[in-house]
């Protein structure tokens, strides 16, 4: 191709083209009028108009969550950029490629207090894995190719690429580099052989071995390697919060989530384990708790982790093997395929009936004759409407661990929520970056009454766009989560989580042109999710008004250790 | 590191997001000019120190990471100390300042401007010896490190 003259705003469309784009989420502004302006001019990339910035980023990060490719999102300056901030964020925390454009003032009047100026590069700089000021259109392109190549290899993350006013509108002739090299980034997988067979040795030694998996399967692409593993070697296996569909759930093997909300047996399992695989995951404080009380169990650990910042962070490690997840496995199920020994196979029986009495303790139990609705049931329809086959997302808060309880997720990238930053206000705009990335798909967001009113302005882009969610309110008139820390921690005071003047949720998804129900009783729920998820192309908005006193169980309390639940 | 607009800062935020000490810093422009090269000093256990340097090496624009305090190594740091000069104190002030192999680069009638340089305890032990009421002002510039021997750190 002949290098031809474009302006900045052509070259940076032109960019996303050649790199495949087909959707950009975003909200004009003064400083990004010349690329809104290039957008319009041609229909390869097709932008969604959001009502808020920080919705961008969350329908960006959605779409990168369901797919295997990164979001983007396009905003203004100044408040353009502010707003996105909690958006860029919670992909951050979570390690999610998206590729952030914004706008900035012209380079002449950086510095200078202009109208919506805010160092973009300085205020996200901690929240973003890197980001980039383009002073220079003759680095535009190559700056834009960094930002997709860095924010989806290695430990992925957001790529933000702050481009001034007046470098959108400078010309310079176009072309796209081929790759990509930079001498102080190389996130190139090595083999590491003699870790494995350190691996090996333990994982036949093992007693009582336990496989913990994270967010890391699902944004590596290793599944079905997983599956794999676990099953050549019939080892329990649990996942974190953000690893949930890294193995599948309705498997025999698998012993349900872990952390501050897992089920019994999978926190036994994690702290009574001698040989522990954590594949993809990052020993957080919400999935061990205090990592002094875990470490009070000798067990050997095998950390296999693409960040070697994540090895021996916060427990120290015995055999770290660095490197993306989904080639670590290859090599170790290449290494048992050709081992003629096998784990101990009487000690995995007994650990196996240990597990089993721990499992027999039902944790997850709930009242189900209830007159007023629980909000276990309707995760529990929920799933068995959808199937199990439905794209979940959810906001933060007791909804949120229902829903990672209850509804079991067979395949990877169809679970969908804000793990690290905990971000109220991301359910209902990730929902449409899901449904935008999978228009075929039954997308359902489980959202609760003070979440949904984070982002609920949202409601209008789904109808420009025709999004046809399915909304799940679990209504407790409560911030739920925060109450039940004030009942368990603060002596029943319920400082501020009581949300008084509610809007009539019926009346305000009908306002914006969509379908609403409210559903009050236990025997109802069946029926109306049925009906609901019947319309295929309405968005539906179920206000479910659930017991306002329902707890979530187990719970390990702040600083507690993994086998000090609070149980039901 | 990169010596791109903004790379100190990577490396300041990290410090004081994660809560890391900075003691000293030094940075300038390397014999390649497309290179800085950064001396920090900080304190930490052995668990800390990894985890620096780990999220040091995470950071795009940082080339390379060393721990000089691993091997044998030179450090250096400069002071200049502007001292108060008066009579019988100013034969005293130029005795101990040669002890110290120092220089005096600027004087007054009232006053001295001595120049130093070596480890930072050697300067430590400096400002002791001169008494903090003699001392008016110092500034020093934070250590710069080196390995001993041919081993050097190469950017390929």
């Amino acid at each position: 191709m002949s290098a031809e003259d474009l302006t900045g705003a052509e070259i940076t469309i032109r960019c996303l083209q050649e790199e495949g784009v087909k959707h950009i989420f975003g909200y004009p502004g003064g400083a990004v009028l010349f690329i809104y302006d290039e957008l319009f001019k041609q229909d390869k990339v097709k932008h969604i108009l959001v009502r808020h910035e920080q919705a961008a980023i969350h329908a960006a990060d959605g779409y990168a969550r369901s797919s295997k490719k990164p979001g983007v999102a396009l905003v203004t300056s100044g408040p353009g950029v502010t707003n996105a901030i909690t958006g860029i964020a919670t992909a951050y925390m979570d390690s999610i490629p998206m590729v952030i454009i914004s706008g900035q003032v012209p380079t002449h009047a950086i510095g200078l207090d202009a109208f919506q100026e805010v160092d973009t590069v300085g205020i996200t700089r901690p929240c973003v894995k890197h980001n980039f000021l383009v002073k220079d259109i003759t680095e535009l392109a190559a700056t834009i190719k960094k930002a997709f190549y860095i924010c989806s290899t290695g430990r992925p993350g957001p790529v933000l690429v702050d481009i001034p006013k007046d470098i959108s509108a400078e010309k310079f002739k176009f072309s796209y580099p081929a790759s990509v090299s930079m001498r102080s980034y190389d996130p190139i997988n090595k083999d590491h052989p003699e870790q494995l067979k350190k691996a090996i040795r333990l994982i036949m030694g093992s007693k009582r071995p336990m496989v913990y998996t994270g967010g890391g399967v699902i944004l590596g692409n290793a599944t079905s390697q997983l599956t794999r593993f676990v099953q050549m070697l019939d080892f329990p296996c649990t996942n974190t919060l953000m690893g949930l569909g890294g193995y599948p759930a309705t498997d025999k093997q698998f012993v349900g989530m872990l952390g501050m909300h897992g089920t019994y047996e999978a926190n036994m399992a994690m702290q009574n384990c001698d040989v522990l695989i954590a594949v993809g995951a990052r020993f957080d404080d919400r999935v061990i708790g205090n990592p002094k009380h875990f470490s009070n169990k000798d067990r050997k650990i095998i950390h296999i982790d693409i960040d070697p910042s994540s090895i021996s962070k916060r427990v120290s490690v015995d055999v770290p093997i660095i490197g993306g997840v989904s080639n670590v496995l290859d090599g170790l199920i290449k290494l048992l395929m050709a081992s003629k020994e096998k784990p101990k196979q009487e000690a995995l029986k007994s650990w196996w009936a240990q597990i089993d009495q721990w499992r027999a303790r039902d944790c997850l139990k709930y009242d189900r004759k209830s007159t007023i609705i629980k909000p276990q049931m309707v995760i529990e329809k929920l799933y068995e409407v959808t199937k199990g086959e439905a794209f979940i997302t959810s906001d933060v808060g007791q909804h949120q661990m229902w829903a990672a309880q209850f509804y079991k997720f067979d395949k990877p990238k169809r679970w969908i929520n804000s793990g690290g930053l905990g971000t109220m206000g991301f359910g209902l705009p990730s929902a449409m970056g899901v449904q935008i990335a999978n228009p075929k798909n039954v997308v359902a967001c489980v959202t609760g009454e003070a979440s949904i009113q984070m982002c609920i302005q949202e409601l209008s882009t789904c109808k420009q766009y025709n999004l046809p969610l399915k909304i799940i309110n679990l209504n407790n008139r409560y911030m739920g989560m925060v109450r039940q820390w004030q009942e368990f921690f603060h002596g029943n005071r319920y400082a501020e989580s009581y949300v008084d003047a509610l809007p009539d949720f019926v009346k305000l998804a009908e306002s914006y042109g969509h379908v609403g129900i409210k559903i009050e009783n236990p025997n109802d729920i069946e029926d109306a999710l049925k009906e609901a998820f019947k319309l295929k192309d309405k968005l539906v908005f179920m206000d479910f008004i659930t017991d306002q006193t329902e707890n979530v169980f187990p719970m390990i309390p702040g600083g507690k250790g993994l086998s000090e639940m609070i149980l039901i | 590191m990169e010596n791109e607009a903004g790379a100190l800062s990577r490396v300041a935020g990290l410090f004081s997001a994660r809560g890391y000490n900075i003691m000293s810093l030094t940075v300038a422009p390397t014999e390649d000019p497309t290179l800085s090269r950064m001396t920090l000093v900080t304190v930490g256990s052995d668990s800390v120190v990894e985890q620096i340097t780990k999220q040091l090496n995470k950071l795009i624009d940082v080339v390379k990471v060393l721990d000089l305090s691993d091997g044998d190594h030179i450090e250096c740091e400069l002071m200049l100390v502007k001292v108060s000069a008066l009579g019988k104190n100013r034969k005293e002030i130029k005795a101990t300042t040669d002890i110290f192999c120092g220089r005096i680069v600027d004087t007054t009638d009232t006053s001295y401007i001595i120049e130093l340089t070596g480890t930072c305890s050697k300067l430590d032990a400096f400002i002791d010896a001169m008494g903090h009421s003699t001392i008016l002002e110092t500034v020093r510039t934070g250590a710069s490190g080196i390995g001993r021997g041919e081993r050097a750190l190469e950017v390929k």
